[in-house]
Formats: C-alpha cells, structure tokens, sequence
C-alpha cells in the first residue's frame, strides 16, 4: 500500500526536472495524477513510463498556468474526472534574472507572471474542490534564495520569497477548511536549470554545501511525498528547507 | 428543480433568510453576507449548478439580481 493510495494529485510543470520526478515518486506511492505542462506532447514519454511501470491513472493536462481561464478549465477537467481534488503541487516555474540596472519590465511580469500570480491563481481553484471535501494539500515551490536572498538574482529570489509568504497566508486562511499549505525550499539541485548555469559556476556553489554534493529531484520529491501524504496531517504553513545545509 | 429555485436555495441555505428577503439584497445587506459568506455563497452556486466562477465575476457579484445576470453569461449557461 502506498502513501499516496488514490490521492488524486495535480503536479503543474511536470514535464522535467523536479516536476518530473516528483510524478515519478507520486506514481510509485498510489497517486491518480494530473500532470501538466505546456508544451503539447512534451508528457508523453513521461506518461508512458508512468503507465507502464506503475500501472497510473494518469491524465496530461496542456495549458499555460498563466491563463486563468485554461488554469479553469484545467481544475474543472480533475473535477469531472474524479470529483475531487486530493494534493496540488505548484511546481511550474522560471528562473529567469538580471543584474541591478538590467532588470526589464518584461522580465519582472515573466517571472512574477509564473512563478507568483499563476499559483495564487491555482491555489483559488484548488480551494474550490478542496473546501467542499474539506481537506487538501497545497504543496509550493520556493527557494532557498527566496528565503536567504541572492547576488544577481533578485527578481527571482523576490519572486520564491513571495511564495514562502503566501503559503503562510494561504495555511492561515484555508487551515479551517481542512486544507494544508506547506512550501520546500531547494538548494542546488541537480535540473537542467541548474545545468544551464555552466559546470565552473556549480562547484564554485557546491563548495557552499556542507552537506558536499548537489541535490538531486528525488531529494525534493521525498519531501513532496511525506507534504502530500497523511504522514503530515498536522503540518501547514511550513516551508521546509532541501539544501544539504546550504549558505548562499 | 427550476435553476430560480436553486438559485434561491443557496442564498436562503448559506445566509439562513426567507425568500421574501432575497429581491433587491445586496452584498453587505445583512451579516451572514459578508465576504466569507460570500465565498459561502458561491460555492453554493457553484455546487448546485456545476460551474466554476471566474474570480471576476465572484468579486463582480454583488446583489441578488446582480448574480442571476452573471450566471446567465454564456459561459455559465444558466436559464432563468
């Protein structure tokens, strides 16, 4: 049996990365799964893994989490499906920056678009389900930059410091409906964001790590798990650093 | 039951009036309709007509015939 045994669960931005493998652990405890992404077809290799090795009711779901009336018809469609709404992992996300003097206004709306009012905006529609069966777990993504702070990433770590704020404001407000709001904040972990950031620059932060190796997604999906599961019943409004003991 | 009917269930359950109140009441008319009443209320709506409202047109809603305008939208296709 596992911890997840027909939790029917929404990961947004499932298609790499922690996304990804965080399906991939839902998948393997027993979720019914919404995932999502917005690149048509860009799930499907995940699907068929999914479907294969752990026999998952699983339903790709393709829209931009921006557009609130496709983040609408998106809830609508798990509504219709299975009634309920279990778990909702706020994953999709952008890391997107720029010194001090070069930060566009584009830049600022892109970043502050996705990361910020796109979850504000699925936290109210997950609360449409949740509230009714009066129980939930919201689950978001900060940073350890959005707690801490960073050199050259400002707009991000402005943006993760605003999800770490409105999941305690979110935990307050919806914990008398039965619904959860908890948020983890990475460290270095080991996606293809990170890659992309050039080998030099990561052992440069590694040495930053006391714990001496990078995170890799399963690390955070772990902790998904246990946020999403019943083990954290009594956990809201927690934001649960996954850093290896990180300083940034 | 007619949708006027359900329509009127919602506010008389979530706000516990009588049907001779509902003509002409407005948000903030009464105690039971303030804002987490309201949010009350539109889950009500929500639930018996099977819709789910635009975040615009929940802050929009603000009177007894205002709400059956905005259910009668298209997009919500409620017939009163």
């Amino acid at each position: 049996m596992g911890l997840l045994d027909s939790k029917v669960c929404l990961i947004t931005g499932a298609g790499r990365g922690i996304g990804r493998e965080t399906a991939r652990r839902f998948a393997e405890e027993g979720a019914i799964l919404y995932v999502t992404d917005y690149l048509e077809g860009s799930l499907d290799p995940l699907i068929g893994e999914l479907k294969e090795k752990y026999h998952t009711d699983v339903t790709p779901l393709y829209f931009d989490v921006t557009e609130e009336s496709a983040a609408k018809a998106a809830i609508m469609s798990v509504k219709k499906g299975h009634g309920r709404l279990d778990v909702l992992v706020n994953n999709a996300g952008i890391m997107r920056d720029n010194v001090i003097g070069m930060i566009g206004q584009k830049l600022l709306h892109d970043v502050f678009d996705i990361n910020v009012f796109a979850v504000i905006n699925m936290i109210q529609l997950a609360n449409k389900l949740m509230s009714r069966q009066r129980s939930g777990s919201i689950i978001n993504i900060s940073s350890i930059v959005g707690l801490e702070g960073a050199a050259g990433q400002l707009v991000y770590s402005a943006s993760k410091g605003a999800v770490a704020a409105l999941t305690k404001a979110a935990a307050k407000e919806l914990a008398p409906n039965g619904i959860r709001v908890n948020a983890v904040a990475p460290g270095l972990i080991n996606t293809g964001l990170l890659q992309a950031i050039g080998e030099n620059k990561i052992q440069e932060n590694l040495k930053n790590v006391k714990m001496g190796r990078l995170g890799e997604p399963i690390d955070v999906a772990n902790v998904l798990v246990f946020l999403a599961s019943d083990l954290s019943g009594y956990v809201t409004g927690e934001i649960i650093g996954i850093d290896g003991e990180a300083t940034v | 039951m007619a949708n006027l009917e359900k329509y009127n269930n919602a506010f008389i359950e979530t706000f516990e009036i009588t049907e001779d109140k509902l003509a002409g009441l407005k948000y903030q008319d009464i105690e039971a309709w303030d804002s987490v009443g309201h949010m009350g209320l539109i889950a009500a709506l929500e639930e018996a007509f099977d819709i789910m409202m635009d975040t615009d047109d929940i802050i929009d809603f603000s009177s007894y015939e205002k709400g059956k305008e905005i259910l009668s939208k298209s997009e919500y296709g409620v017939e009163f």
